[in-house]
C-alpha cells in the first residue's frame, strides 16, 4: 500500500516541480487589452470579419489592422467599450441584412431536370444553369449551408428565405451565390427589387412567371425618383427611398417586395 | 498500349454500312458564335445583311478563337442567343435560307507549291477546329511554339466512342481526301513522318488506307497502325502512347514530346481549305440509337438537330435521351432547338439512365483505379469533390483527368465520378 503511494507522489511531486519550473521559465507576456477585447467579442468564430477566429480578431484591434465594425456581431455596448479601451472615435454603425433578389423559384420554368450533385455551385459549374432564365436562383440551399447563424432557411417555394432577426449582414451567403444574387441592404429599407435578370421583357416572360421586364412603370411611380433601369432591371438607390411602396402596388410582375409585411405567396401572371 | 481503359460494346454495326447522305439545306440556320475552345468570336454581319456561302460572319476575338462562316446563302435575320447541346447558350447569327445555296468565289490552289506559313494562315481563314469533339483551333496546333519541335503527326480514326462511325465512313468514301489533308498538315508542320492511328474494328479499311498512302508524290512516310479496341484509344494521349510508344507528361501538351494529332474529318477539312478554298460549313455526324434507321449524314453547321431527328424519324418518347457525342462522353441534349456545331460527332436516341438520388457512398473496390486510362484514383478523387476539399483534389491531381467517363462506367455504386470531377476543375479555376 505504501510503495505505490510513494511512487505515485514521487512522480507527482518531480513532475509538479518541471513544470513549474518551465511555466516560469518559458513564460509569455500577455498583453492585458489582447484578453479584454477577447473577452468582449461575441466569440462566435464565424469568419465573418476574414480572419480565422475572435482571438486573432481581437489581436489585430489591438494592432490597430483593423476597425471593430469590421465585426457583424459585435453588441453596440461591446462596441462602446472597444472604442473606448482603443481610444478611437465610434462611427455610426446601420445595420444591413442580406436580401435575395429573385423571386424565381417554382415560378422560374425549368430548362431540365438535374438530381444527381444537388449543389448550385455544381449546377452553375456543369451547366450555368437548370433554369431557362440565365440569372436566377438554383434554389440548392449553397447560401443556407454557410450561414453562420442559421439565418437561411429554404422555402417551400425553392427559394431561400432570411430572417432578418438574425442576419448579421456577414456577407458569406454574398461570396457563396454562384448566381451572384444576394445582396447586402440597408435594414431599415423594406422595400426590395426581387429580380437579378438583365434580359429582356420577351425572354423573362418566357422563361419565368416573375421576373422584371423592365416596363419602367415603378420608375415613373416612384414619388422620389429612386427607381432606375439600368440594363432591363430596376435598381432602387436606397438613399432616396423612404419605404412608401408605391411601386409595390405598381408593379405588373409582383416583385418588388417589403420585408416588413408577409411575403405574399408566389402569385402567377398569365404569361 | 496504354494502362486503363475498358472494353466496350461497339454497336458500330447499326450505321456502319451506312452510306454519308447529304442532308437536305435548313430552312434557317443558327451559326453559333462560340462552338469552339477559346473567345467567342465577334459577329461581323448585321440583321438584313445578305449573306452568301462560305461568307465570314464571325471573326476571332482573340488568338484562340475562330473565323465563323455561313453555311448557306440569304439574308441574316438576327443574332440571337441559342441553346448548346450541354446546356449552356451563345448568341448566333441566324440566316433565313433562300434555297440558292450561292457560294462567295473560291479559290483552287495546288498545295505543293504553298509554304507551311501560308497553308496556316489558310487553316485559320477556314475557321477550321478540331472535329473530334473537343473543338480546339487547328491553326494553334499547326503552329509550334518556339522552342519546342514537332516530330511527328498521328493522324486519329480510332473512333473509339461506340456507337459513333463518322469518321469512319469519310475515312472508307474519301480516303484520298483525308490522306492529301495529312500530307498537307505534314507540310505545315514540315514534318515527314506521319502515323494513322486505327482501331481493331476498321482493320477492314486498313489495307485500302495502307494502299492510298502508298504512292505519294512526295517525300511524307505515312504508316497505318492497328490498336486493340480500347476505349479510350482515341483520346489524343493515349493515341500518341499507343502510336509512338511517348507520354504526355502531366500538365504538359502533346507538342512536348513532339506530337500532334488531327482527327480524320479535321485533315479531310483542312485540304478542302488548301485547295478547294472551302471554309468549315459542314460535317459528317452519326444519328443512331433507338432510331428507325441509324444513317451517316453530313449536315450544314447551323441546321437544328430537331430537323435531323424529324428527318431520321426518331421518336421522342418519354424515357428516351437525346445524346451529342458519343455515350461515354457525349451530353445529354436539352433543347432540340440547338444547332450542329463542328464539333457535334454523333446524335444518339438513348433509353433514359436512372442514376440513384443521392451520391451513394464509395465502397472501395478499386475497379476505378483499374479502369482509369490516365492512372488517377478516382475513388479518393470523388470523396475529396464530394467533400468539396479542392485542394486535395489538386493534390490527387484532377487537372489530369481527361473526363473519359471510364470511372463512372465501372463503378458499382454508379457514383457520379466524371459530374464530380469537371466540378472541381471548375471550382479550381476559381481558387
Amino acid at each position: 500500500m505504501l510503495i505505490p503511494v510513494i511512487i505515485l507522489g514521487g512522480l507527482g511531486l518531480i513532475f509538479g516541480a518541471f513544470l513549474t519550473y518551465f511555466s516560469i521559465k518559458f513564460k509569455t507576456e500577455e498583453n492585458p487589452i489582447v484578453a479584454r477585447l477577447h473577452e468582449l467579442m461575441p466569440n462566435a468564430n464565424c469568419g465573418a470579419c476574414g480572419y480565422a477566429g475572435c482571438s486573432i480578431f481581437a489581436e489585430m484591434l489591438a494592432e490597430g489592422k483593423v476597425e471593430p465594425q469590421k465585426c457583424a456581431m459585435l453588441e453596440e455596448d461591446s462596441l462602446h467599450e472597444i472604442c473606448s479601451i482603443l481610444g478611437i472615435e465610434r462611427k455610426k454603425r446601420e445595420k444591413q441584412v442580406a436580401r435575395v433578389m429573385c423571386w424565381g423559384g417554382v415560378n422560374a420554368k425549368k430548362k431540365f431536370d438535374y438530381k444527381t450533385l444537388r449543389t448550385c455551385s455544381a449546377v452553375n459549374a456543369l451547366f450555368g444553369t437548370d433554369l431557362e432564365c440565365s440569372y436566377g436562383c438554383l434554389g440548392m440551399g449553397d447560401c443556407a449551408k454557410v450561414c453562420p447563424v442559421d439565418a437561411i432557411t429554404m422555402g417551400e417555394n425553392g427559394l431561400p428565405i432570411i430572417d432578418e432577426e438574425k442576419c448579421i449582414a456577414c456577407g458569406k451567403c454574398v461570396t457563396e451565390c454562384p448566381k451572384k444574387i444576394i445582396k447586402l441592404a440597408p435594414a431599415d429599407k423594406k422595400v426590395y427589387v426581387a429580380c437579378s435578370s438583365h434580359d429582356r421583357g420577351p425572354v423573362v416572360i418566357k422563361a419565368c412567371k416573375t421576373g422584371c421586364i423592365a416596363c419602367t412603370k415603378c420608375v415613373k411611380v416612384c414619388p422620389r425618383a429612386a427607381i432606375t433601369m439600368e440594363n432591363n432591371l430596376a435598381v432602387i438607390d436606397y438613399s432616396k427611398c423612404d419605404n412608401c411602396g408605391a411601386c409595390i402596388e405598381e408593379c405588373p410582375r409582383k416583385i418588388i417586395l417589403r420585408t416588413d409585411v408577409e411575403l405574399p405567396e408566389p402569385v402567377s401572371v398569365s404569361s | 498500349m496504354f494502362n486503363g481503359g475498358v472494353k466496350l460494346v461497339d454497336f458500330k454495326e447499326l450505321s456502319k454500312e451506312k452510306h454519308i447522305e447529304d442532308f437536305p439545306l435548313p430552312e434557317k440556320a443558327a451559326i453559333p458564335l462560340s462552338q469552339h475552345t477559346g473567345l467567342p468570336a465577334k459577329p461581323v454581319v448585321k440583321k438584313g445583311d445578305a449573306v452568301l456561302k462560305g461568307q465570314v460572319i464571325g471573326e476571332p476575338a482573340g488568338f484562340i478563337s475562330s473565323f465563323i462562316h455561313s453555311s448557306v446563302s440569304g439574308t441574316v435575320a438576327g443574332i440571337e442567343n441559342v441553346p448548346l447541346p450541354g446546356g449552356k447558350s451563345s448568341p448566333a447569327v441566324v440566316i433565313q435560307n433562300d434555297g440558292q445555296d450561292t457560294a462567295v468565289e473560291m479559290e483552287k490552289r495546288n498545295w505543293l507549291s504553298l509554304q507551311p506559313k501560308e497553308i496556316v494562315s489558310l487553316v485559320r481563314e477556314a475557321g477550321i477546329v478540331g472535329m473530334g469533339g473537343a473543338a480546339f483551333p487547328t491553326f494553334v496546333k499547326l503552329t509550334v511554339p518556339e522552342g519546342k519541335k514537332a516530330d511527328c503527326v498521328i493522324l486519329n480514326g480510332c473512333e473509339c466512342e461506340p456507337f459513333l462511325t463518322a469518321d469512319y465512313r469519310v475515312l472508307k468514301e474519301q480516303c484520298g481526301g483525308v490522306i492529301e489533308g495529312l500530307q498537307i498538315i505534314c507540310r505545315a508542320l514540315s514534318i515527314q513522318k506521319a502515323y494513322i492511328g486505327l482501331e481493331n474494328n476498321k482493320k477492314d479499311i486498313a489495307a485500302m488506307v495502307k494502299n492510298a498512302a502508298r504512292n505519294l508524290h512526295d517525300s511524307i512516310k505515312i504508316r497505318i497502325k492497328v490498336l486493340p479496341e480500347r476505349y479510350p484509344q482515341g483520346s489524343e494521349k493515349h493515341l500518341i502512347k499507343s502510336v509512338a510508344g511517348k507520354e504526355v507528361p502531366s500538365g504538359g501538351l502533346p507538342v512536348d514530346i513532339g506530337c500532334v494529332v488531327f482527327n480524320v474529318q479535321t485533315a479531310l477539312a483542312v485540304r478542302d481549305a488548301v485547295c478547294c478554298g472551302l471554309p468549315l460549313i459542314e460535317r459528317v455526324l452519326t444519328v443512331t440509337g433507338l432510331v428507325p434507321e441509324s444513317r451517316n449524314l453530313k449536315v450544314r453547321i447551323g441546321t437544328p438537330i430537331s430537323r435531323i431527328l424529324d428527318y431520321c424519324g426518331a421518336e421522342m418518347k418519354p424515357g428516351r435521351r437525346i445524346v451529342i457525342g458519343g455515350p461515354m462522353m457525349g451530353v445529354n441534349l436539352h433543347s432540340a432547338d440547338a444547332p450542329v456545331i463542328k464539333s457535334t460527332t454523333g446524335i444518339l436516341i438513348l433509353p433514359q439512365e436512372e442514376m440513384p438520388e443521392e451520391i451513394r457512398p464509395c465502397i472501395r473496390c478499386g475497379r476505378c483505379i483499374e479502369a482509369c486510362p490516365m492512372r488517377l484514383v478516382p475513388a479518393e478523387l470523388s470523396r475529396r469533390a464530394e467533400n468539396k476539399d479542392w485542394e486535395g483534389c489538386v493534390r490527387f491531381d484532377v487537372a489530369d483527368c481527361i473526363e473519359c467517363g471510364c470511372c463512372s462506367y465501372v463503378c458499382p455504386a454508379k457514383r457520379p465520378m466524371v459530374e464530380l470531377f469537371k466540378w472541381a476543375k471548375a471550382e479550381m479555376r476559381r481558387l
